[in-house]
């Protein structure tokens, strides 16, 4: 198997504050091949957000980078300057937002945020930077690419902003593309759309893309790989299909089962009880016990470490579920 | 010209009244501090032109009126118009100068303070509270009766005095803006702190600096006669309209009230068309007021 692009090992972003120590990335390690993408899955608070903005040093104090290696491409990231990470950031490794809305300045147009990216990141002139925003919204699959140039975001709807976010990620050929919730903020319809298109284009480039969501859905239809995440911890890591066929930990179980589906009519929703842990006062044992229809004694002495499962699934777990469980 | 006349602002500002008829004032008195020099036949501040016999020649509708001088004259035979004219150039370009000083320096340290935060934000902005717990005229008159009076001074007071509204009114929307998610984006494409703040942060806080800026005008005009009136602003060599005032104030009682009457009545126009179009600026590029 090829070398992974992005190796992340034992990432710890810790946040100092008033309160306390909030470990909000604990000991995450994982990997991104070429060409694949990998989930990230969890509740809010579960830490996701912090591994992207980590992977491209942009955590602000009080947050910071404790230890662990970011490698990508054989490159240590979290040993680099902010001078280094800044031409990383947009050329190497590209994001894409949560909320397109936002996530344009609503007083340039598209063509001079596309630009922007270009100016920074190639040495092309200003008519091959036009000729490739042209040709990459077209790929986007926005129309009369060359007049919408000139349009504000304003005049665009969410999903055609968000396109045009992806086609910006896009722009300067990166190689990794850290999408934080890219379709939350979109509507049911276009969402499916959208997942298509980044997937199709991270293929199509090689490229690998780390997607950030809550919505496992999603996952199911995007990822190859997925890795669940719960208070800062890597609960359980593994192939797609597998995790969603037969999850081996709780709380993976306990996440699919809050789905809705359409073939069983129920009147409630399974959730998974409780709330997440006030991450400032864990202690020792597995943060998830509380929440947990399989917790033993043994779980709130001793922290379960990730380890292989069946397969190709890894889970941080003492009593991990058996492929035929419930 | 076409989109303008065209465009929402404009379709909003010919239904205002107030606004038609402020930016009317402004633009008279703007007409006016150009070209008015050209019209009155007198520079009332060379001093062979002015005749001793015509002290204080009422105005030209009342007994004793001369016609060539329609506001009167003062003590040195001075045309109370032509002083007017030449007065409100100085007092145009002191609020006109005033404000861009005030803004320049004041949105900086908004910016500043609103995009780094932590201590850089405190320092600015207590100093900015301190300075808001004294009122302007005071501060004003401190800084003219300690560093001495002139244009100059009296434009290093006004930016002491004006660059709290900017800092405060920047760092406002700044913080608004910076927690969307093109500036994170902007981070994310690798642009550095300086150049965001630049390209991205500054534009989008722009609205609310031009209608702040527009009032200011007018409030730094205000601030400068009343240091001027007060004897701490403009040497005499260079009367504003504040020391046309003063001037005229003295002989007030002794019945000649066209001497400081008309200058004052000028300076209350001119900051009233400037407060009205500057309403009408806000309410208009104000989304939350419409």
């Amino acid at each position: 198997m090829a070398d992974p692009l992005l190796e992340v090992r034992d990432l710890r972003t810790y946040f100092h504050t008033f309160g306390g120590v909030v470990k909000a990335v604990d000991g995450v390690s994982f990997d991104v091949r070429q060409g694949e993408v990998v989930g990230l899955v969890g509740e809010s608070g579960g830490g996701k957000s912090v591994v992207g903005f980590s992977i491209l040093g942009l955590i602000d104090p009080p947050g910071r980078i404790e230890a662990g290696e970011i490698l990508f491409a054989g490159e240590n990231l979290a040993a680099k300057s902010e001078e280094e990470m800044r031409s990383v950031r947009g050329g190497e490794i590209a994001m894409v937002f949560q909320d397109p809305m936002t996530s344009l300045n609503p007083v340039y147009t598209v063509g001079h945020q596309m630009d922007e990216m270009l100016r920074l990141h190639t040495d092309l002139d200003r008519k091959a930077r036009r000729a490739r925003c042209v040709e990459m919204l077209e790929q986007v699959g926005i129309s009369e690419a060359e007049s919408r140039l000139d349009a504000y975001p304003h005049q665009f709807s969410g999903g055609m902003r968000q396109r045009v976010v992806i086609a910006i990620a896009l722009l300067a050929g990166s190689r990794l593309i850290i999408a934080d919730e890219p379709t939350t903020a979109l509507d049911v319809t276009v969402q499916a759309q959208i997942l298509k298109l980044m997937r199709r284009q991270i293929v199509e480039r090689g490229a690998a893309m780390i997607m950030v969501t809550h919505d496992l859905a999603v996952i199911s239809e995007m990822a190859d790989r997925v890795v669940v995440l719960y208070c800062g911890k890597v609960v359980e890591r593994g192939r797609t299909a597998e995790i969603i066929n037969a999850p081996s930990h709780p709380y993976t179980r306990g996440l699919l089962d809050s789905i809705p589906r359409i073939a069983e009519r129920r009147d409630r929703l399974d959730q998974i009880p409780g709330t997440v842990p006030d991450i400032r006062t864990l202690g020792k044992g597995c943060s998830f016990r509380d929440r947990c229809f399989r917790a033993q004694p043994v779980c709130a002495e001793k922290t379960p470490v990730l380890s292989p499962v069946r397969g190709s699934l890894d889970a941080a777990c003492h009593f991990p579920l058996e492929e035929t469980a419930p | 010209m076409t989109r303008f006349l065209s465009s929402e602002f404009f379709y909003h500002y010919r239904r205002n009244l107030p606004a038609i008829f402020g930016s009317a004032l402004l633009l008279c008195f703007t007409l006016m501090a150009i070209f008015g020099p050209l019209l009155v036949a007198q520079d009332p501040y060379d001093v062979t032109q002015l005749e001793l016999m015509d002290s204080f020649k009422p105005p030209v509708w009342l007994e004793g009126g001369d016609p060539r001088y329609l506001l009167g004259t003062d003590g040195q035979g001075r045309d109370v118009l032509a002083s007017i004219v030449y007065g409100a150039r100085i007092s145009a370009f002191i609020g006109l100068a005033a404000m861009l000083c005030s803004c320049l320096i004041g949105t900086t340290l908004g910016l500043v303070a609103g995009y780094y935060g932590g201590l850089a934000d405190s320092v600015i902005m207590r100093i900015a509270d301190i300075q808001l717990s004294f009122p302007s005229m005071l501060i004003a008159l401190f800084l003219m009766s300690a560093f001495g009076t002139g244009i100059d001074m009296v434009l290093i007071a006004l930016t002491a005095v004006g660059w709290v509204v900017y800092a405060r009114t920047v760092r406002g929307s700044t913080l608004g803006e910076i927690q969307k998610e093109y500036i994170q984006a902007a981070r994310v494409a690798g642009l550095g702190n300086v150049a965001i703040i630049r390209k991205h942060v500054l534009p989008n806080v722009l609205t609310p600096l031009i209608v702040v800026s527009t009032i200011q005008v007018g409030t730094f005009i205000l601030i400068e006669a009343s240091l001027s009136f007060l004897g701490v602003g403009v040497p005499i060599t260079q009367p504003s309209l504040g020391l046309l005032v003063k001037e005229g104030f003295d002989v007030l009682f002794s019945g000649i009230w066209w001497t400081s009457a008309f200058p004052g009545l000028f300076i209350m126009f001119l900051v009233f068309g400037i407060n009205l179009f500057g309403d009408f600026l806000r309410d208009e590029l104000n989304p939350r007021l419409r």
